[in-house]
């Protein structure tokens, strides 16, 4: 029993990797069509970086989930503080709106955006489809993340801290500050990082709220796909896959730390 | 934790800074949204693709069969089959991911496996949907391998077989994780005094342990199978239009038809459907079984 447990945890594993390592060392790899190896080249991350184009898709990828992960970590965090301390109208359907971003399937969120924002624009001429749109649609989802993701910091607070600092004379902003944020700080974290790689591999939103101009990396690999398969997007592949994966190691370091 | 001696005027404010930007923006890029597309859904395509009113049921009935022409059940197919497809790539995923989860939990090196399950699945969802087609498609790294055998090629992609694949490779995480979290949690010993009272292993699995470990598993279940319900760029990437399945119903209408209103109907269809299924969740498993779905 043991042993086929460990059969079955190899296979899935490999399972898990082998399409990871194929498109590593198909980027490595000189024949331009097929898998056949020809021998070791960087010819196609040479030419890679010498691609104009890329360089302002990456840009617009940053800009957007940078973006959106600074609107969404501020206005969810506030929002999940606000549940959590206040009582008022309407805080059930708060509640339950907060689920709906996390489990309707995306593609019925983007395209209710796409439709709103072309009925806006008919109307008043704003919201032309631009990085802005994109960065609008991901808060919408990465702001229920964090709120959530704070929420559980928060519920294991103990209640008592708070108190003891209004007992000892703190206004509300002055416990949040010395208080509260600290504490529920880790969390914060957590849920921007959350916030900011789900943007980064956010294809199916950014698809329905892009316009000209404002590719996005995941945009243009779809569209390189569908012209069919090349080295340079190997090699693209490649560089996002390291800086992925370096990216969520360097967050539990971080995480770890607090 | 509510100060609620406070004035209303104060109270006001801190909810004015605090719940009210955050619900702004919910109510205005999502439920205000949602409710466009609900009108939109009653209204008809117009030249060059305009919504038109009067308000109309006819893009519900055409999805469900019923044109001027008579019955016709085509996306009502569609939608079976996606249900289907669903269910199949749930199972699937079960299959696969059940056994790890316990496997991770019984590991020494519990930390170090979770990560190396959790680490693909950050990295970009394109990309690995992507290296499936490297794998599947005519000179791929399959037939490249069968070839090495003398074996005559493999028609892998476009194919359902790819789809299936590449689908049930991208959502197993999903399954994993909740479910890692419940074996975490379960109780042994009831294992053990079932064992003592001469139940034999798999009686003993089935009722003393499985139970436990059910409501991980059907956060899972509700983790893949709404997504995969939901997909459109697993099956237009490796079905190639070979596979139809209910997100590429949706995204066609709103991409090459251009029929704002018909696609807009078969998005209410889906979300229905989702949120039908959610409901009869959370009356069972409440707020915190929500939770479980983060």
């Amino acid at each position: 029993m043991r042993l086929l447990l460990r059969i079955h945890t190899l296979l899935v594993l490999v399972f898990l990797y082998l399409p990871i390592a194929v498109i590593v060392v198909l980027s490595f790899n000189q024949s331009r069509f097929g898998v056949q190896w020809r021998g070791f080249t960087t010819a196609w991350y040479e030419k890679l970086f010498h691609n104009p184009r890329i360089a302002l898709y990456a840009e617009n990828t940053l800009v957007v989930a940078l973006v959106s992960t600074l609107i969404a970590t501020v206005l969810g965090t506030l929002l999940a503080l606000g549940l959590y301390r206040y009582r008022f109208r309407g805080k059930g359907l708060l509640r339950f709106l907060l689920y709906v971003p996390v489990v309707i399937p995306d593609i019925v969120m983007g395209v209710a955006l796409l439709l709103f924002f072309a009925w806006i624009r008919e109307a008043t001429g704003f919201f032309r489809l631009s990085l802005l749109t994109i960065i609008l649609g991901h808060v919408t989802y990465q702001l229920a993340y964090v709120a959530l993701v704070v929420r559980s910091r928060l519920a294991s607070l103990d209640p008592a801290l708070e108190e003891a600092a209004a007992d000892l004379g703190a206004g509300g902003f002055a416990t949040f500050r010395y208080v509260t944020f600290p504490l529920i700080w880790p969390g914060v974290l957590a849920g921007a990082l959350l916030a900011f790689s789900l943007s980064l591999d956010d294809f199916v939103i950014t698809f329905f709220t892009a316009g000209p101009g404002s590719t996005t990396l995941p945009l243009y690999i779809f569209g390189s796909v569908k012209r069919g398969v090349t080295p340079e997007i190997h090699a693209l592949s490649s560089i996002l896959i390291a800086a992925s994966m370096a990216g969520v190691l360097l967050g539990r370091a971080l995480l770890r730390r607090r | 934790m509510d100060r609620s001696a406070a004035s209303p005027l104060r109270r006001l404010f801190r909810l004015l800074v605090t719940v009210w930007p955050g619900a702004l923006w919910l109510f205005v890029f999502m439920v205000v949204p949602a409710f466009f597309m609900l009108v939109a859904s009653f209204l008809q395509r117009g030249p060059h693709g305009t919504l038109v009113g009067p308000l109309t049921l006819a893009n519900y009935l055409r999805f469900f069969g019923l044109t001027e022409t008579g019955f016709d059940p085509l996306y009502l197919l569609i939608l079976a089959r996606s249900v289907f497809f669903a269910l199949v790539v749930t199972l699937l995923t079960l299959l696969l991911g059940y056994p790890l989860a316990f496997a991770i939990a019984q590991s020494r090196h519990k930390e170090a496996l979770l990560l190396l399950v959790v680490l693909p699945f950050w990295t970009n969802f394109l990309i690995r949907i992507y290296a499936w087609i490297v794998i599947f498609q005519k000179k791929g790294v399959v037939n490249a391998f069968l070839g090495m055998f003398g074996l005559e090629p493999l028609a892998l992609y476009p194919s359902w077989f790819a789809v299936y694949t590449a689908t049930v490779y991208t959502y197993l995480p999903f399954l994993v994780l909740p479910v890692y979290t419940a074996v975490e949690r379960v109780d042994w010993t009831l294992h053990e005094a079932a064992q003592d009272l001469g139940a034999g292993r798999f009686r003993s699995f089935l009722h003393a342990v499985w139970p436990q470990t059910l409501p991980g598993v059907v956060a899972g279940v509700l983790l893949v199978f709404i997504p995969a319900l939901g997909t459109f760029v697993i099956s237009d990437l490796l079905g190639a239009g070979r596979v139809i399945l209910i997100g590429n119903v949706i995204q066609q209408q709103f991409g090459v038809v251009r029929d704002w209103a018909f696609g807009s109907a078969a998005a209410y269809v889906l979300m229905g459907l989702v949120l039908l299924g959610l409901w009869l969740y959370a009356r069972r498993a409440g707020e915190e079984g929500l939770d479980r779905l983060v």
